[in-house]
């Protein structure tokens, strides 16, 4: 029988989760009922597998097989960029925060990425800094990661886009420069 | 072993397997939708089961849905649903 877990350790892991997400510049779906269910899905599985992976997907147990889908999940971003929200609908972004967008199922790109992943395998060979700067660029390119400098206290980081909210000084993705 | 599921009983909409996680949200607003609709099917949540079990029903997922994402609803062992899409259930079973 699976450990049943109290309103108190939900409300604990809910009130860790929306503090990290406001500080780094995230939105908890502010549907309290939703996002406490997606919590305790949270919960549950950190207490089967040892580590919080993605309620709404499959985890295999294995976290070598999961890393991918443990919250905050590797397609978070991209979601959240073109949906308005992660797979589960635990991330939101503005628009949805402010009901000026409504929240829908989002298809699964999971898969999408392991294909990609398989196809750019290069051999090892020993090269020169301009050549490991250019590899480096074409690695980024590949991946469709571009360098995005926040214009106002200098946060570097490499995503596809820029966050909504810069994690350190909060100013909103307008103000991000792409270097690369 | 087989798989274990549950029957949840509804009208008789044609041979409906319900294929879940039970910590997906997605999940239970398709359950309480077709609970809303009257709907009876089987419920399979693939989370539950062990791991050999979790492998057979995986195959069984993948014939209709190859992406093998939750929900996937399979109906009459030939079409399927995949995600909460209220919009095809509504259609699907509403006007049945």
């Amino acid at each position: 029988m699976e450990r049943q877990y109290s309103e108190e350790d939900i409300e604990k892991a809910y009130r860790k989760i929306k503090s990290d997400a406001e500080s780094y510049g995230y939105n908890l779906n502010p549907e309290e009922d939703f996002t406490r269910s997606l919590v305790k899905g949270l919960v549950i599985n950190t207490g089967r597998y040892g580590y919080q992976s993605c309620p709404c997907r499959l985890s295999t147990a294995k976290i070598e097989e999961d890393r991918d889908i443990i919250c905050p999940c590797d397609y978070r971003d991209a979601d959240l960029n073109d949906y308005g929200a992660c797979y589960c609908g635990l991330y939101v972004d503005r628009d949805i925060k402010n009901g000026v967008k409504k929240l829908k199922p989002i298809p699964e790109r999971r898969f999408l990425k392991q294909s990609s992943e398989e196809s750019r395998k290069e051999p090892d060979k020993i090269l020169s800094v301009p050549e490991k700067i250019d590899s480096f660029v074409r690695s980024l390119e590949s991946k469709k990661i571009g360098i995005w400098r926040c214009k106002v206290c200098g946060y570097l980081c490499a995503r596809e886009n820029p966050p909504e909210i810069c994690p350190i000084c909060k100013v909103g993705s307008d103000r991000f420069e792409r270097l690369l | 072993m087989a798989p274990k599921i549950k029957h949840i009983e509804g009208k008789d909409k044609g041979n409906l397997k319900l294929y879940a996680l039970s910590t997906c949200i997605w999940c239970g607003k398709t359950k309480k939708l077709l609970a809303d609709l009257d709907v009876g099917y089987d419920c399979i949540d693939v989370d539950l089961l062990d791991y050999e079990d979790q492998q057979e029903v995986l195959k069984e997922i993948r014939k209709f849905n190859p992406g093998g994402g939750f929900p996937t609803l399979v109906i009459d062992g030939k079409d399927c649903i995949v995600g909460f899409d209220e919009e095809k259930i509504r259609q699907r079973f509403e006007s049945m």
